[in-house]
């Protein structure tokens, strides 16, 4: 493919973005189909990107797929859920002193390629967290979900909106990019097993800044979805319970200079 | 019919449960995960306790006819049961993780070790 390579990654064109220190925080759950072709598209979209991939407990070659593609892989010994190996990957980056973090799912739903929209917010310093959001374009999204997990991300960005006081539409979107102070805050403290919704209401509280970037989702590429129809009404309960004692929690900011 | 003074009792008993579940969740003693069966036996407990003439209706239905607050105790026991059944599921994963993270703390140990003295 000779003209790919005399092309300039997408990434050349965001200004500030070289001096940077930055890694891609890969989670991935038996993807050993989808995660070489995502290590691949981060790499094009730039190459001074360091792809640490958190391995949460895979059964398939996972680890070993991922390591053959020059990623970083931190394996975890047995299965977190999503909150926990995310936040592994939050904690590599803060004490490897990263000034940026970006988060890609290992199932290939992300595409790299509209990372550069979503680290727009955090270059231009408008945002500590940038989320890329299935449902903040007008018109039609071309997110197809099942009917019920829809209403249920509804009802989530609805409340969510409510109690930051700031129009929220997509509150389960892993699609990130995080400065130090996001990762910071992450790396201290995660939500479990459906973390972004918490996480949002966490942001707010902290009084850290997050922007949300429309972007398109693809269809996952391999693997099954974790989150299945019983389970998201569990989710959402939990989840509801733990933004309503989450408001009776003291936040405690986190220092300047903590990073 | 219930008498009165056993049904203020167990509103205000199981009522209290649920304050203290929400008070060890808000200050994190307890997690999300592990309240939600807590909090489950602390809203229907409340709900049988204050509302009479429901666990009259309900003890009917069962067939307890001379005694109805036997029908609290029945379902504050079935809770129990389900939150400790549950809490025997929590503890055999916990121990087998436990055991996964001492092979992998003795393996990583002994590598150290060796290009130590490497």
């Amino acid at each position: 493919m000779p003209d790919l390579a005399v092309q300039p990654a997408p990434a050349a064109g965001l200004p500030g973005l070289a001096e940077l220190r930055r890694v891609a925080i890969v989670p991935a759950l038996n993807e050993e189909e989808t995660v070489p072709r995502v290590i691949d598209e981060l790499r094009t979209f730039d190459p001074g990107l360091d792809v640490v991939v958190v391995d949460d407990g895979s059964t398939d070659r996972t680890a070993a797929v991922a390591a053959a593609k020059g990623a970083r892989v931190l394996r975890l010994p047995f299965n977190l859920g999503i909150g926990g190996a995310v936040q592994t990957g939050f904690r590599y980056a803060f004490e490897q002193g990263y000034d940026l973090a970006v988060r890609v799912d290992g199932d290939g739903q992300h595409d790299p390629a509209q990372l550069g929209a979503v680290l727009a917010p955090v270059l231009r310093g408008e945002a500590d967290i940038a989320v890329g959001s299935r449902f903040a374009a007008a018109g039609p999204d071309g997110y197809r979900s099942s009917r019920s997990r829809r209403v249920g991300i509804r009802i989530l960005a609805a409340v969510v909106s409510r109690i930051v006081g700031q129009r929220v539409t997509d509150t389960t979107s892993g699609f990130q990019a995080l400065n130090r102070n996001g990762i910071a805050l992450f790396a201290r403290d995660y939500p479990h097993d459906y973390p972004e919704v918490e996480a949002t209401v966490m942001v707010f509280r902290h009084r850290l800044r997050l922007a949300e970037v429309p972007v398109t989702m693809r269809e996952r590429g391999g693997g099954r979805s974790s989150i299945t129809a019983l389970r998201s009404i569990y989710y959402m309960v939990k989840v509801l319970l733990a933004i309503f004692v989450g408001l009776f929690r003291r936040a405690d900011l986190l220092e300047d200079g903590a990073s | 019919m219930t008498p009165l003074a056993v049904s203020i009792l167990g509103s205000i008993a199981s009522f209290a449960l649920l304050v203290v579940v929400f008070e060890l969740i808000r200050s994190r003693r307890l997690r999300e995960r592990y309240a939600l069966l807590w909090l489950a036996t602390g809203v229907i407990l409340t709900v049988l306790s204050a509302w009479r003439e429901g666990l009259n209706t309900i003890a009917g239905w069962v067939g307890v006819r001379s005694y109805p607050p036997a029908v609290l105790f029945a379902v504050g026991i079935l809770f129990i049961l389900a939150v400790l059944l549950h809490y025997s599921t929590v503890i055999s994963r916990l121990s087998d993780e436990n055991v996964v993270l001492a092979q992998r703390l003795a393996l990583l140990e002994r590598e150290l070790r060796e290009r130590g003295e490497g």
